[in-house]
């Protein structure tokens, strides 16, 4: 039977040592961070910068971090501040974000840190399919 | 800040990450890319001037 390149790219990174999920949970903590762990820096690089980049626009916005959810809509809001890793605990620590939306503007910064962490979780799995062959 | 800037920041920073992330080579990650920013910045100019011909 013929192997399929895709195949054998996942049979090469199956035979790497080290612990598979390392690059999904680096990636989800600090963005970029999955990429580097497989030297794929420009990648890396490029990924870290937009989200952080989106994550310092909310904030600059003066967006909500959520901390508490009450309803369904801030379950979901909350879903997407954690997947920030890192970036959400900082930003909880250091007091950014405000607790009560006032502006328009801040409704969008709100939405820009929710992104940041879905876009931060979509990298991390790209970390961890790059790690298992699943991408080339 | 206003309302258009939001938009292209948001498509910008959103298309890179769907550009590296949906393609495997260099090339089709870029022209995925620039593919992504156009519908966002499109879909929303688009999307404008149907609210404002609905609006008047």
């Amino acid at each position: 039977m013929a192997t399929t390149p895709n195949n054998t790219a996942a049979a090469k990174q199956d035979s790497k040592p080290g612990f598979v999920y390392l690059p999904l949970i680096a990636g989800w903590l600090v963005p970029g961070a999955g990429h580097f762990l497989l030297g794929k820096w420009g990648r890396g690089a490029l990924l870290a910068a937009s989200i952080v980049g989106m994550f310092a626009t909310g904030i600059a916005m003066q967006g909500r971090l959520y901390s508490s959810a009450h309803d369904i809509l801030d379950i979901l809001c909350l879903a997407g501040d954690l997947g920030n890793g890192l970036l959400y605990v900082v930003g909880r620590i250091a007091g950014l974000g405000v607790d009560q939306v006032q502006m328009t503007t801040a409704d969008w910064g709100s939405r820009f840190i929710e992104v940041a962490g879905l876009l931060n979780v979509i990298a991390a799995v790209d970390a961890h399919n790059l790690r298992t062959g699943r991408k080339a | 800040m206003t309302h258009f800037t939001a938009v292209l920041i948001f498509a910008l920073f959103a298309s890179v990450v769907f550009g590296i992330t949906q393609r495997e080579t260099p090339k089709r990650m870029l022209r995925y890319g620039i593919y992504c920013f156009v519908l966002f910045a499109g879909s929303a100019i688009v999307l404008s001037w149907v609210m404002f011909l609905i609006a008047r």
